[in-house]
């Protein structure tokens, strides 16, 4: 089955793949705090994170796999009334570097 | 021993460079920290300089600073799906000696002010994120914590410049959280092009460039603009929407800027470009009455983290310039008369920004993020409608000119109504006043 992340899913990457990272491997600066079925911000990250970070499983819980973040901190801010989200900056130096920003 | 400095500046975009600059020249032992890997590495602007906000700064800029283009000519433009009307100005008194606004590239730009801030005797250590503030048990901020080993050091005063999520500050507890109707995400793409192609395109010579600001269809009814800019060798292109409507909405945001590339009135002015970085970033886009507590014992917020941008004009570097450089002489004056920085002492910080353009501009649009927040017609029904309008007007096929203009009219007064009509004029008014 195709679902919308899928059809998202290569042309985000393939944006992101001009970008510069040094990801801080084992150490994810977003994380999802399961608090049962997923608020409606959380779900909205699916298709409204810039970076494409958020997808749903098959149990219809939402992940984070932050490696291609920009950092704005969308998800911070949708997120922060319902604590589902843990979100820190990644240690100095890591992260996006943008060439031009 | 834990280090002590005058003054601490979090951040090494425009406000903190701007205040870190401002405190070195005034003798100041000065510690500017910054996350990213080189000043400039984490941030993203369309980007427009003021020249202005910085001459106030560092008078001989022009000499030395990274600069794209100076603009010449600027474009205001409302879509809809198939078209594009609005006003052109371009000046050659813009090619004065002097030049008012530039377009630059915000990593090179931040690299240079920073080599400035090192210069005037700043100690600048990257690769280090805060983590945040100490206070005494009166909550005077005395210090803060980083991620380096035995990363406490002490200050004076803290002068928060950590951009628009503000975490540090947010943390301590020292302001509210960022609501999603204050913040515009804003997505952006770097597309490579020849000069000569570039200057083909809009008309242009010697580092002249064009600055085009769109508001319309494009954003797909959601309250936002677009941009297009045009650089020495690219042209960045972007677009940007309150967080709380891309919730509402749904709508990707980089599906959103696909859309817009493919505009029949942009797609040619970016054909055949070569795209060598996407970006995304939160502009604070809140206004007058989002602006946090902005000083306190020990802490001063300057920049994006204190929400001073001028969404309607769009400003943001110039009040972040401007918040670093008057905080940062707010400092200096209180170390000349022996004055303490407490939160009494601090707020001449405030009525300074209070009674110049940087409030006063902010005060004056106060009303205008929840006018647009919540009144999308201007962002759909308007441009189509106008355009219609426009069409209707120049197509010449016979139809006597009394009865298109009575299409014109009606199709405005069907759309929305006598008193729907009355009351966006009425609402424009109000939030432009």
């Amino acid at each position: 089955m195709t679902t919308a992340t899928d059809v998202v899913a290569p042309r985000i990457a393939e944006r992101l793949s001009q970008n510069r990272y040094l990801v801080d491997e084992g150490r994810p600066h977003i994380r999802v705090i399961d608090k049962g079925k997923p608020s409606p911000a959380l779900l909205a990250l699916v298709t409204i994170c810039p970076a494409g970070c958020y997808s749903t499983t098959d149990e219809g819980k939402v992940e984070v796999a932050p490696d291609g973040c920009q950092e704005c901190g969308t998800c911070r801010v949708l997120c922060a009334d319902t604590g589902e989200i843990d979100w820190n900056y990644p240690r100095g130096g890591y992260g996006v570097l943008f060439k031009f920003g | 021993m834990i280090e002590k400095f005058d003054a601490i500046v979090v951040g090494a975009g425009p406000s903190g460079n701007a205040a870190a600059y401002t405190l070195a020249k005034g003798g100041l032992s000065v510690l500017q920290i910054e996350r990213g890997e080189y000043p400039g590495s984490k941030n993203v602007q369309g980007a427009i300089l003021y020249a202005d906000m910085l001459e106030r700064i560092i008078p001989e800029f022009r000499d030395e600073a990274p600069l794209e283009r100076h603009i010449i000519e600027q474009r205001l433009w409302m879509l809809d799906e198939h078209s594009h009307m609005g006003t052109h100005f371009r000046s050659d008194v813009f090619n004065e000696a002097k030049p008012n606004r530039y377009t630059i590239v915000r990593a090179q730009f931040d690299r240079w002010f920073s080599r400035k801030v090192k210069e005037a005797g700043a100690t600048v250590v990257c690769e280090t994120t805060v983590t945040g503030l100490l206070r005494d048990p009166a909550g005077r901020v005395y210090g803060l914590t980083t991620d380096r080993e035995g990363g406490e050091v002490h200050a004076d005063v803290v002068i928060l410049a950590d951009g628009v999520n503000s975490l540090i500050a947010e943390r301590a507890g020292l302001r509210p959280k960022v609501r999603p109707e204050h913040v515009a995400l804003a997505v952006k793409e770097m597309h490579f092009l020849p000069r000569e192609v570039i200057d083909q395109r809009f008309g242009l010579k010697e580092n002249e460039g064009v600055v085009i600001e769109m508001a319309g269809t494009i954003t797909a009814g959601m309250a936002g603009t677009g941009f297009l800019y045009t650089n020495g060798e690219s042209i960045s292109v972007g677009v940007g929407c309150l967080v709380s409507d891309f919730k509402e909405n749904g709508t990707s945001p980089y599906v959103l800027l696909d859309r817009m590339k493919r505009h029949p009135s942009i797609a040619p002015l970016i054909a055949d470009s070569e795209v060598k970085e996407y970006a995304a970033h939160l502009i604070p886009e809140g206004g007058y009455d989002a602006i946090p507590a902005i000083h306190g014992d020990g802490w001063m917020i300057v920049g994006d983290s204190g929400q001073f941008v001028n969404a309607m004009h769009r400003e943001g570097s110039n009040l972040a310039m401007t918040t670093g450089r008057v905080a940062a002489e707010t400092v200096l004056e209180l170390r000349s008369t022996g004055k303490h920085m407490t939160a009494h002492n601090l707020s001449v910080y405030r009525k300074k920004l209070e009674a110049s353009f940087v409030m006063k501009d902010l005060k004056k649009y106060r009303r205008l993020p929840s006018t647009l927040h919540d009144n999308k017609q201007f962002f759909t029904d308007y441009p189509r409608l106008l355009a219609r309008a426009a069409e209707t007007w120049f197509r010449v096929d016979g139809v006597e000119k009394k009865q298109k203009e009575r299409e014109m009219v009606g199709s405005f007064f069907k759309s929305r109504g006598l008193r729907g009509l009355i009351s966006d004029a009425f609402k424009v008014a109000r939030a432009w006043r």
